[in-house]
């Protein structure tokens, strides 16, 4: 028997954090909202932008440019590897090319920059919202979204597709290289991609990163905004960014997938 | 005093009450500040002053009460609607609040860029103005990292005095800085008054300087007002709390009176 207090304290702390989960969701989607309106009002911030353009698509091209090289070389090796055992050797360009195109391209490249960017959204303004400066920005009768939020949306949501475009030509110049040393030429290796990777896969694919830009953005502004309690505050706030942006992305992966699937 | 009783005071909090999650912070706080008068908020550290403060420019929201600013109340505005409350009423922050990723020049340009729209040398002019006002014309391009815990307080202020605003809300204005540049923060707080009749709230411990400045004076402790008036009734009050903390043995000894 567990004594009545126990679960009494035990219910409570579920229902709180319930609450506390539904309040986040809410203030999620309030800021979504938000920021949308922002964009329509005086003083659209196109100079910040620039700024954060060049923060978070410029600077991520080289952790971009490693992780897909990387992942085009394993995937062409395993699949050589495995082609070979059936006698599909001549498939491997089409199998690499499909698998970076629509999945590994977009969901990689969204793992790294949310990681990156995301953190770092959170970390600079969480640290604004516990030094009072995100409360200057109001007390100054400017609006915090539309200075901070806005611009760090726009950037990640219109960055991650051409980070995208990059992994995808880089990840697959990743797997011509071992392509080429397993006797595939370059010729084929071309051939067969372009013939079994289409146009739509090749949009479907990029399509799914602007959603996962806008998700990384506002998962990390909407933290960074309701950091409480300091230095540490801000810690947990980027943890919590770098996890929920992370599963946001695999989730919503799964089900944009699938809408894609039917209407393309 | 010109200020009839019956004009509408330039801030109005009454029966402002604020909670973060169980702690009180204020509770029935009543208080009036005339147009045009310096205002010190005394109070022991912890007190609330800089919530109370806060509450002026609608950064935060009283849970019950009503905060009015020339009679109009701005307890459940918009954001989009306090903005024009916010322009004409400029805040210190007690921490500086300068913008880390901007220089100093940047920072002071900040609200003027967003509210006027002036030339690029007008612009330069008019911020060497109110950094030669706190007294630092010479740091216009440094980032606030390079700069003390006193000079950042002097930027916030000239960032504060850039936009001419017509309220002035001081968070402890001369705490760490040194007596000269103290006083120096005194005369200004004092001449904005008098020559462009500036209304000021000061949030302070410095009782030199709140002599120095205030009209008038209010004791802030459990959540309201235990005391206010006039410098002088201030000086001579007969409450046991106001004259401990004039007396200059602040905290310690409030909560010795307390519990007496
Ligand atoms: N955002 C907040 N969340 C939770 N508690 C807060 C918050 N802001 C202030 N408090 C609490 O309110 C109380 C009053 O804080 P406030 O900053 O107004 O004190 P103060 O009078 O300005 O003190 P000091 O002279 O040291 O600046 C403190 O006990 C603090 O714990
Ligand atoms: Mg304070």
């Amino acid at each position: 028997m567990i004594p009545q207090a126990k679960v009494e304290v035990r219910v409570e702390r579920v229902g709180s954090g319930a609450l506390d989960g539904l309040r986040r969701l809410g203030d999620f989607c309030l800021l979504c909202v938000r920021t949308w309106r922002s964009a329509f009002r005086r003083h659209f911030p196109v100079r910040e932008c620039l700024v954060q353009i060049e923060s978070v698509g410029v600077r991520s091209l080289v952790i971009v440019g490693i992780t897909s090289l990387f992942t085009g070389l394993v995937l062409a090796l395993q699949t050589v590897d495995s082609l070979t055992r059936f006698g599909a050797k001549p498939y491997t360009g089409s199998l690499v090319g499909l698998a970076i195109v629509l999945e590994m391209g977009p969901v990689l490249t969204a793992l790294m920059v949310g990681g990156r960017v995301g953190a770092g959204i959170t970390a600079e303004i969480g640290s604004m919202v516990v030094t009072e400066q995100v409360d200057a920005i109001r007390a100054m009768g400017a609006d915090p979204i539309q200075k901070l939020v806005l611009p760090r949306m726009l950037a990640v949501t219109l960055s991650l597709p051409l980070l995208t475009i990059l992994a995808d030509i880089i990840g697959i110049l990743g797997g011509l290289l071992i392509a080429l040393q397993h006797g595939i030429t370059r010729h084929f290796y071309f051939q067969t991609i372009f013939s079994s990777v289409t146009l739509d896969d090749f949009i479907s694919g990029v399509a799914k990163t602007f959603v996962f830009g806008w998700l990384i953005a506002m998962v990390a502004c909407s933290n960074a905004l309701a950091t409480r309690g300091g230095t540490v505050g801000v810690g947990h706030a980027t943890k919590r960014t770098v996890v929920i942006a992370s599963i946001s992305v695999l989730i919503s992966d799964f089900f944009l997938t699938k809408i894609l699937l039917t209407i393309l | 005093m010109s200020d009839l009783a019956n004009d509408v005071p330039a801030i109005e909090m009454h029966k402002v009450c604020k909670a973060f999650g169980r702690k009180t912070v204020l509770l029935n706080l009543d208080l009036a500040i005339r147009s045009g008068e310096t205002y010190a908020i005394l109070g022991g550290s912890g007190s609330g002053k800089s919530v109370c403060l806060k509450h002026m420019n609608g950064l935060l929201r009283p849970d019950s009460g009503h905060v009015r600013i020339d009679g109009v109340d701005i307890t459940h505005l918009s954001e989009s609607a306090l903005i024009d409350v916010r322009k004409s009423c400029g805040m210190l922050f007690q921490s500086g609040a300068l913008f880390d990723s901007l220089s100093v020049f940047e920072n002071v340009a900040y609200p003027l860029r967003e509210h006027l729209k002036l030339s690029k040398a007008e612009l330069a002019e008019r911020v060497k103005e109110c950094l030669a006002a706190v007294g630092l014309s010479s740091s216009q391009s440094l980032m606030p990292s390079e700069l003390s815990g006193g000079m950042r307080k002097r930027v916030g202020l000239a960032r504060v005095i850039a936009l001419q605003p017509k309220t002035i809300l001081y968070d402890e204005p001369t705490t760490g800085l040194d007596p000269g540049n103290s006083r120096r923060i005194g005369k200004l707080i004092r001449s904005l008054q008098e020559r462009l009749r500036v209304t000021s709230v000061v949030v302070t411990h410095d009782l030199e300087l709140c002599f120095a400045i205030a009209d008038r004076i209010g004791l802030l402790k459990d959540g309201a007002m235990v005391s206010s008036g006039s410098v002088g009734e201030m000086r001579d009050s007969t409450h046991p709390v106001v004259r401990a903390f004039l007396r200059g043995d602040q905290d310690a000894s409030l909560d010795e009176i307390e519990s007496s």
